[in-house]
């Protein structure tokens, strides 16, 4: 299909996480199907702006480029979002592109979102098994539990969720819904339940889960859907409960 | 309680403390414990496999990746994981699930291997499950299991459709545990550059490149596993993520490791083309019961739905009655293939045919196959409950890849290597299914032959000479210099397209001698042209294009190991298909391809070593008339 068709983006540049940022914009021809990294790809083989400056191609993390790696989120026309699941011809032109704006840019649209993974360090997100040698079968579950469980173990660390949260910045420290989520995750695992005292107890104090402020943006910008708010509710119950018992206990 | 990251500076100077000395304190230090320190490069599913184990053997890991190990490409399996628990009542067995994997990959893996990983799948499933893997579940609570291509039994477990996601996740959180107790440290955003091999092919530790700051170190240690995965790149557009190049591989290979059987390529039945890669479409979809077909009229523009079941060709359950839509992927795609461009009856007259759920009750395709599903709808816009999907081959995985014995060690002392990136499992052709597993198992063997050789390692109290690290990191940073500084006019994306389009015509699906000698030739051509490359980018800092470039140097040389082997190879075996050999020559090609480089004469070398047969007997591999 032949046509004339072009694509425009806006994209801030950054050099390195010092610099100041600027304003780019590039004009593209326009494929059937395209979406945000492959217009960028485009870029990438020839960076030259709308105005015929020479500049460099755009660095921006992307990896599995089907929205289950959880690479390549950025700020797309003013919403986090997956690029790879961006397709332009959804998109208002022009389509701007930004990187996070909560988190340290590495250069452009990269940003390093290793917060995520110390966080979920400290929540021991994981089930404490004894070892890897053989230990026969693991716990039975039900298919309702196994439906229930599924989709939070969905989450692809895109860190959409916490880039959306008002309450996710430098003064309150919050954790954000995506750990939290976790924690529901490990808490309803039979196995992982072993570990749930401390896993409450990482999510009390400052930065905890009180700092939500149930503005409910977490759940509206999910890619994969995951129900965040409930995961919230659910999980400040049972902090609140073993608040109450902590207090009992001392 | 948990903050924002205050600088990343701070990880640099970190990276820093660790990474200046090439280092006898460490080495000291290691003695003493006893806690041999061992580089695993790549954090996939086999990768993340041999770091839980080496890590539980008591020794410390330094985990080599270039994107965060939860963002790696094994994220991407879909569909399952085999092993013949047998909770189905069918009498499945691991000797079955054995001759399956031996007969779906046409007799060309050597059998001792494959029969110790399908042994082992059974207690592999069950550790995945205590790891805390969602997978889908029968009414009494058990796993459950589906069909998959190749095997005629429901060998398959599965979380949704997600399932290498899932089991990738449940590999991170263990090694993530074993970071939090100071046994891993994540070198994440670092790219392999090359093994610090010495004169005697023997490995001490590797050469790297922080993605950030762009500088190169070396890193030693006792032994070094690679778990680097797939070269989907060298073929343009792949179901490959953007990390799997070969890169790391093809290092290897020059630096004299052998790279065994380049020559198969999978090529997955059900793609859906993209412009930026080709999304795969699990084989699950026809576990579940898909049916692929055409109209039986050329150009039918109809609405599919409203084709009546008489005027579709069902073509693979017409040619494959026993098998049906469920043969394996090499047999499926040349089928694709026929009914495409022989018999022209592509739909609307594009290299596309059906592949259709309609039929299938969507609260099950919600519960088995939704993720598969979602990816359909966000991609192309259709919903696949309501309307066929339109699918087409793509370049999907390698079973070549570097040499390994089987104790997954490679021709280079002290180097090991596991998963997409070894050669050892699945023959000429790959079962679905099957790749989760020989990487975990894959993993699951390297790592403790690692820590096994490091230990001696330690005993020998045998130091590498310093000048064995410094001159390789010379060497690497003048190869950087180098690629910086060069003036010429070639740009590495385009020149990067042309490889992949040469790749995909010439050496997938059907090949030639000429087309392959010609692609040689060519690819020769651009490695000179590769001399030319001008960086539009020569900035020291998160330069991407840069490390593209390096990236495809080493895709250019892997590129010839795969269209020479393939040139040589003359007989038809499972992906590797050559209508001048439509046969399988089993007096003279049951053997593996080894390719070496020759440094001097810049080219690859090959010899054969023959396969252990010693199992199954070699048997003719017939889907069509199954026994």
């Amino acid at each position: 299909m032949a046509n004339n068709k072009t694509v425009i983006l806006r994209i801030k540049r950054q050099d390195t996480p010092e610099a100041k940022p600027r304003w780019e914009e590039f004009e593209i021809a326009h494929r059937p199907g395209m979406n945000v990294t492959s217009a960028l790809m485009d870029v990438a083989a020839n960076p030259v702006t709308r105005d015929g400056k020479a500049t460099t191609p755009v660095t921006y993390d992307s990896n599995c480029l089907e929205e289950v790696c959880g690479s390549c989120a950025m700020i797309i026309n003013g919403k986090a979002r997956m690029a790879c699941s961006a397709l332009i011809d959804q998109l208002e032109q022009p389509i701007s592109l930004e990187p996070f704006s909560k988190f340290p840019v590495i250069r452009d649209l990269s940003v390093d979102r290793s917060v995520l993974f110390e966080n979920l360090k400290k929540v021991k997100a994981w089930v404490p098994i004894d070892g890897t040698y053989d230990l026969g079968d693991g716990p039975r579950q039900s298919v309702v539990d196994q439906e229930q469980l599924y989709p939070l173990s969905r989450c692809i660390s895109c860190c959409c969720c916490m880039e959306a949260c008002p309450q996710f910045n430098e003064k309150t420290g919050f954790v954000g819904a995506a750990t939290i989520s976790q924690v529901r995750l490990f808490n309803a695992h039979p196995t992982g339940k072993a570990l749930k005292i401390e896993r409450l107890q990482a999510l009390m104090g400052d930065g905890g889960i009180q700092e939500c402020g149930y503005a409910q943006n977490c759940v509206e910008v999910c890619p994969k859907d995951i129900p965040l708010t409930k995961s919230i509710a659910d999980v400040g119950g049972q902090t609140m409960w073993q608040a109450v018992k902590d207090f009992f206990r001392t | 309680m948990p903050q924002v990251r205050p600088s990343i500076g701070l990880t640099w100077a970190q990276v820093n403390v660790q990474t200046t000395d090439v280092n006898l304190g460490h080495r000291v230090i290691g003695i003493f414990m006893a806690h041999p320190k061992i580089i695993v490069v790549g954090g996939g599913l086999a990768g993340l496999a041999a770091t839980i184990k080496i890590a539980e053997m008591g020794g410390h890991v330094d985990l080599f990746s270039i994107v965060p190990v939860k963002r790696s490409h094994s994220v991407c399996a879909q569909g399952g994981i085999n092993a013949a628990k047998n909770l189905k009542g069918e009498g499945d067995s691991c000797w079955q699930h054995f001759d399956d994997t031996i007969y779906g990959g046409d007799f060309l893996a050597n059998q001792p291997p494959v029969q110790a990983m399908c042994d082992q799948a059974p207690g592999i499933i069950d550790l995945l499950d205590r790891m805390g893997v969602p997978f889908n579940r029968t009414p009494e609570g058990l796993l459950d299991f589906r069909r998959f291509g190749g095997t005629l039994y429901n060998r398959t477990a599965f979380a949704g459709a997600t399932t290498g996601q899932q089991l990738l996740y449940a590999l991170d959180e263990q090694v993530r545990r074993y970071e939090a107790e100071g046994k891993v440290t994540k070198y994440e955003s670092w790219e392999f550059l090359s093994g610090v091999i010495d004169d005697h092919r023997t490995c001490h530790g590797i050469c790297a490149l922080d993605l950030r700051s762009m500088e190169v170190h070396t890193f030693p240690a006792e032994a070094v596993v690679m778990a680097t995965g797939g070269n989907g790149a060298i073929f343009g557009k792949s179901t490959n993520s953007v990390v799997c190049t070969g890169s790391a591989q093809s290092a290897l290979y020059q630096q004299g490791a052998f790279y065994a059987n380049g020559e198969f390529i999978q090529v997955h039945p059900t793609c859906i083309p993209g412009e930026d890669k080709l999304r795969l479409m699990s084989e699950s979809a026809r576990g579940e019961g898909g049916r692929v077909w055409v109209p039986r009229q050329a150009g039918d523009k109809r609405n599919p739905r409203s084709i009546p079941d008489s005027e579709r060709w069902y073509f693979l359950e017409e040619w494959y009655p026993k098998y049906g839509n469920l043969v394996p992927r090499d047999v499926a795609t040349r089928a694709i293939f026929k009914v495409v461009y022989e018999h022209q009856l592509g739909i609307d007259g594009q290299p596309m045919v059906y592949l259709d759920l309609t039929h299938i009750d969507r609260k099950i395709l919600d519960k088995k196959l939704e993720g598969i599903l979602e990816i359909y709808e966000k991609f192309v816009g259709d919903d696949p409950r309501d309307t066929p999907m339109k699918i087409f081959p793509g370049m999907h995985y390698t079973m070549g890849g570097l040499w390994v014995d089987y104790d997954q060690r490679t021709n280079i002392e002290g180097l090991y290597a596991c998963g997409e990136c070894d050669y050892s499992i699945h023959g000429a052709n790959r079962l679905g299914a099957n790749s989760l597993m020989s990487c975990i198992y894959g993993g699951f063997v390297a790592g403790p032959n690692a820590v096994k050789y490091a230990h001696n390692v330690i005993k020998s109290g045998k130091h590498p000479a310093h000048h064995v690290f410094d001159s390789e990191r010379k060497r690497q940073e003048e190869i950087n210099h180098r690629l910086m500084h060069n003036d010429g006019t070639e740009n590495p994306f385009l020149l990067w397209r042309e490889l992949g389009e040469l790749m995909t015509k010439n050496a997938t699906v059907i090949r030639y001698n000429k087309n392959l000698q010609e692609t040689d030739a060519k690819l020769v051509e651009m490695l000179e042209r590769y001399r030319h490359v001008n960086l539009s980018d020569k900035s020291m800092w998160a330069n991407t294009s840069f490390v593209f470039a390096r990236q495809l140097f080493n895709m250019l040389q892997l590129a010839r190991v795969i269209a020479q082997g393939a040139a040589m190879r003359d007989e038809s075996r499972g992906a590797h298909y050559k209508p001048d050999f439509p046969e399988r020559d089993d007096a003279n090609w049951l053997k593996t391809t080894k390719a070496y480089f020759a440094a001097d004469a810049d080219e690859p070398r090959f010899e054969f070593e023959p396969v252990d047969t010693s199992l199954i007997k070699p048997r003719p591999r017939r889907y069509d008339a199954a026994t």
